[in-house]
């Protein structure tokens, strides 16, 4: 398994996001944000950080840069891409997830240990878990709070687009308390919570995360 | 007009603003002997700059020669580099070096909060950066005002938001640090910023610009006029006779933290391609102070085309241009033959790079300004032959007043258990998760403990697991109360804090912060203190490797409390053998007290809290017996005999009660004898709580007593149970506690 790690300048957790990726027995694959190429990867993950220091608005200029017009391509013929953080932020920003992020209804920035419930088992990054689980990972984000119009969450909600919701106080304002969501095909996943920072108990809070690197893997070695 | 070095040696009578720039007469009339001519503008503003106290080190120099008189050659035998490097290096085993240093940037947090904590981080890394490094970690040891003060309520948000702006947005954990309050900071916060980081021990790097034909690059951000001090002076003097009316930027910097970033990358890929001959980073006094100091530790002179430096404001003067402190600027020493690579791994990362001048033969400083030579001088006078002075020293007049007033006819509580819940939500002892939780404290997955754990500790091998703790500590009402013992005590705790994580402390770090060094008493408060903090490192064997001097801390003629910051360095071979502060992760554990408790109040928080009372002698401190301490607890944990432990500190054993169960999130009952509030309460150094297995009980007190370290069994561990009991006292529910602990904070600040 061959999975994409991509770096603009201003990523942060791109070390991280590769290091899951190892962890699930998986290759780690560098990107550079510069070049059109995608190394014929099984899968793309967009890391945290902050891209190009998201003065602009978060995501906003890391969506036109040269890798990023691949992954769209590759996304739309349905390779699995994840999406964490400020990767959330970008998807979004490159239209392959509805909706938008802003700033946390308290203005901070969160970090902390967060439970999240898994609402859909059945996407890419997300069939190892039962449905219904509840998980415990980091979240460290200033501009995590999702935001749609009512057609849109109606439909997230009718498609079972709603892949984890936070559990107990909504930390940021996020509508419906949305986590993460995917796209109607299931394979592009964005959340603001952090899982590669979940993978041992000994960095953070659980190995809860590991999970999503695991479906991934079970996904391309079964095809 | 540009004032040449040819304008100068002809107008030498021209009259120049060196009193506004803050240089006295001697000090002026010193700077024309060594030129034997007036200096001209721009190398005023390089020696007013260099020579002042935050860059010279004048008033504190000849106390600090005591920290090299106290270091033998055997705890040097660990150090690659020590003080007058950009940061210490010490050798922590298979061969990787970690580097690491505390700095102050208290003056510019209290004028502009937020850019002046987020440049106080940014500052502190390219330090680390700058040895070869890769940074891995940020701690903030920070001090504030009375907590619900109208201006601490505008400081401290700012500050905490600047520390996790920058550091958040520049990739680093935020692993620890300290936030403290006390009236005496008011008006005068202390904002002080560590940075650790590790490299192979053969990438060292050190500030030298050596070999004649070597080029000097400037890379980073481009110079603008943020930041210029007492230049500004010299500008506005400048500019008065052109009538050109400038807007006066700030003299805080404005930080950009994405620029950081990609400085960072970018350095260590010149790093790994063996790019760079000697780097420095650009941070006070800006270009004279990386020009100066890299000629001056070199072996030849050098040549800088001022004109060449990349501006972003226009009409700068080249007394602006070396004086500016815009951030993220590197400036390096390369061979000729890899300027080029050196501009193509800049190109990548998107960082403007400029050759800006060379290294020459001989031994003069020259800087040109199209064509026209505006400095030249000998480096070493400006970077490090500045004036040293012996400033008058005098024992404060009170110092034995405030010893007598002690703290033994203070009334006692009657409702011990109440006084427990009081103490835990007093601003000192509470919770400082609403500041951490700004922090990102996992990014680049090597964090195995932050706060609130006693030290903060970072991964640095992931195949082998080594990995290093570090600890901030002080306690300024300590070092009130005796300057000498109460830096020997925050040694001792930082050092205690480090042991009780499992690692074998290595080195030290400070940040002395104190008020004015015209003030005899204050200079008494620093000689003190230096000599208990070099004397303490000296019996527990460890060496000082660097460290920061923050002079002028005080509010109109009332310094702050003495507050020399010392950080402690350890190393454990593998993290996964760390000791969790938390209580509850093995079943049936047993918590016994390590050391012995005297009654001791000067200086503590429950004086301070309850009584608002300051007076009597700190603690005693036995240095020997810390040594013991931290050899039993690190074999604790080589051995697996500890599951947790938690260091004594401010608020005693019933503080460490509380944080211990409420971060293992589970009850204990607990057993105490003899006069239950002194118990409790009292703050005698020396003592580590800690939980073993009960499987490992017997094993570990035989070792305590085989070793000769006072131990007793206080209590158990009750998983069952969600409340803490006090026997013969009653009991606590957890979430009462927690309410009292996590309250305070959020109350005060949101």
């Amino acid at each position: 398994m061959r999975v994409g790690v991509i770096t603009f300048p201003g990523t942060l957790d791109d070390v991280d996001a590769q290091r899951a990726v190892r962890y699930a027995d998986g290759e780690a694959v560098p990107l550079w944000h510069a070049d059109r190429d995608l190394q014929n990867v099984d899968a793309v993950i967009v890391p945290g950080g902050f891209s190009y220091g998201d003065y602009l608005r978060a995501g906003a200029i890391a969506r036109f840069a040269p890798v990023m017009q691949e992954v769209v391509e590759a996304a739309h013929k349905g390779m699995p891409v994840l999406g964490i953080c400020n990767g959330f932020q970008v998807l979004a920003e490159a239209h392959l997830l509805p909706g938008a992020l802003t700033r946390n209804h308290e203005l901070h920035f969160v970090c902390r240990d967060q439970w999240l419930r898994v609402e859909n088992n059945t996407t890419a990054w997300t069939t190892r878990y039962d449905r219904d689980a509840e998980i415990l990972v980091p979240l460290k984000s200033g501009e995590g709070s999702y935001q749609a119009d009512a057609d849109t969450l109606k439909q997230l909600e009718d498609e079972n687009r709603i892949v984890f919701r936070y559990v107990g106080e909504n930390p940021n304002g996020s509508l419906n308390d949305i986590a993460g969501i995917s796209n109607a095909r299931g394979n592009v996943v964005g959340l603001m919570p952090h899982p590669e920072h979940a993978i041992d108990a000994l960095t953070g809070p659980t190995d809860d995360g590991l999970g999503m690197f695991l479906s991934l893997l079970d996904l391309v070695v079964n095809a | 007009m540009i004032d040449t070095v040819k304008n100068a040696e002809a107008t030498p009578d021209q009259e120049q603003p060196y009193k506004e720039l803050g240089l006295k007469d001697d000090e002026y009339a010193r700077i024309k002997e060594i030129l034997q001519r007036r200096p001209t503008d721009a190398e005023l503003a390089m020696y007013s700059v260099m020579w002042s106290e935050h860059c010279s080190y004048k008033s504190s120099k000849v106390h600090l020669k005591y920290f090299g008189e106290t270091t033998t050659d055997e705890m040097r035998s660990k150090m690659l580099a020590g003080i007058g490097e950009n940061a210490g290096v010490v050798d922590v085993g298979d061969g990787w070096a970690v580097t690491f240093k505390v700095e102050s940037h208290n003056h510019p947090s209290y004028v502009e909060p937020y850019q002046g904590a987020a440049t106080g981080v940014g500052g502190i890394v390219r330090d680390i950066l700058a040895m070869g490094a890769r940074p891995l970690a940020v701690m903030d040891p920070l001090r504030f005002g009375k907590p619900d003060a109208e201006d601490t309520r505008r400081v401290l948000p700012g500050i905490v938001a600047g520390v996790g702006g920058y550091g958040n947005c520049l990739g680093l954990p935020n692993i620890g640090g300290e936030v403290v309050f006390d009236e005496s900071y008011q008006g005068n916060p202390l904002v002080n910023a560590l940075c650790v980081g590790a490299m192979r021990k053969k990438d060292l790097h050190l500030a030298h610009a050596s070999g004649t034909g070597n080029k000097v690059i400037l890379y980073g951000a481009r110079t603008g006029l943020d930041g210029i001090g007492g230049v500004s002076v010299l500008a506005s003097e400048t500019f008065d006779d052109t009538a050109g009316k400038r807007k006066k930027l700030p003299s805080v910097q404005v930080g950009d933290p994405f620029t950081e970033k990609v400085l960072i990358e970018c350095s260590l890929e010149l790093f790994e391609q063996g790019l760079v001959v000697g780097i420095q980073d650009l941070g006070g006094a800006g270009l004279s102070c990386a020009t100066s100091e890299l000629a001056s530790a070199g072996d030849g002179g050098m040549h800088v085309y001022l004109d060449r430096v990349p501006l972003r404001a226009a009409n700068m003067t080249p007394a602006e241009i070396l004086s500016s402190e815009s951030q993220e600027r590197m400036c390096a020493v390369v061979e000729p033959g890899n300027v080029e690579a050196f501009l193509r791994v800049c190109a990548k990362w998107d960082v403007i790079a400029t050759e800006i001048g060379e290294v020459t033969e001989g031994d003069r400083l020259v800087i040109t300004y199209h064509d026209e030579v505006v400095v030249d001088v000998p480096p070493r006078t400006v970077a490090h032959e500045g004036p040293v002075y012996h400033r008058p020293i005098e024992r404060p007049a009170d110092q034995d007043e405030l010893q007598a007033n002690t703290p033994d006819g203070l009334p006692r509580p009657e409702n011990l258990l109440e006084l427990i819940k009081i103490m835990a939500a007093s601003p000192n002892l509470a919770s400082k998760k609403w500041v951490t939780q700004q922090y990102d404290r996992y990014v680049r997955g090597g964090t195995v403990l932050a706060q609130p754990s006693d030290s903060g500790m970072i991964r640095i091998d992931e195949e082998t697991g080594r990995g290093v703790a570090l600890s901030t500590d002080c306690n300024g009402r300590y070092t009130k109360l005796d300057p000498y013992e109460g830096a020997k005590l925050a040694l001792a705790e930082a050092y205690r804090n480090v042991a009780t994580t499992g690692a074998t402390p290595v080195a030290v770090t400070n940040c002395l912060n104190f008020g004015s060094p015209e003030d005899p008493a204050v200079m008494w408060q620093f000689e003190q203190a230096v000599k208990g903090l070099a004397d303490g490192c000296a019996e527990l064997g460890i060496p000082v490797t660097g460290g920061n001097v923050s002079f002028y801390n005080q509010t109109g003629s009332t310094a702050i409390l003495p507050t020399p910051v010392v950080g402690v360095l350890g190393v454990i071979d593998d993290v996964r053998r760390r000791i969790p502060t938390g209580i509850g992760a093995e079943a049936g554990e047993t918590l016994l007290l390590l050391g012995e408790t005297k009654a001791e109040f000067g200086g503590s928080e429950w004086a301070h809290h309850v009584h608002g009372h300051l007076g009597g002698l700190p603690p005693k401190v036995d240095l020997q017996r810390e040594k013991l301490l931290a050899q039993v607890l690190v074999a604790g944990s080589r051995d697996g005999m500890v599951s947790a432990a938690h260091d004594l500190a401010e608020g005693g054993l019933a503080q460490a009660l509380v944080e211990t169960c409420l971060i293992g999130e589970v009850g204990a009952r607990v057993f105490l004898q003899g006069d239950l509030f002194t118990e409790l309460f009292s703050e005698s150094a020396g003592r580590v709580l800690v939980a073993v297995p009960r499987t490992e009980e017997q094993r570990f007190v035989d070792m305590c007593t085989a070793r000769r370290l006072p131990w007793r069994k206080v209590g158990v561990v009750d998983p069952e149970s969600k409340a803490l009991e006090i026997q013969s006292l009653g009991e606590l529910p957890l979430d009462e506690l927690r309410e009292a602990w996590e309250g305070t904070l959020p109350a005060l600040f949101d």
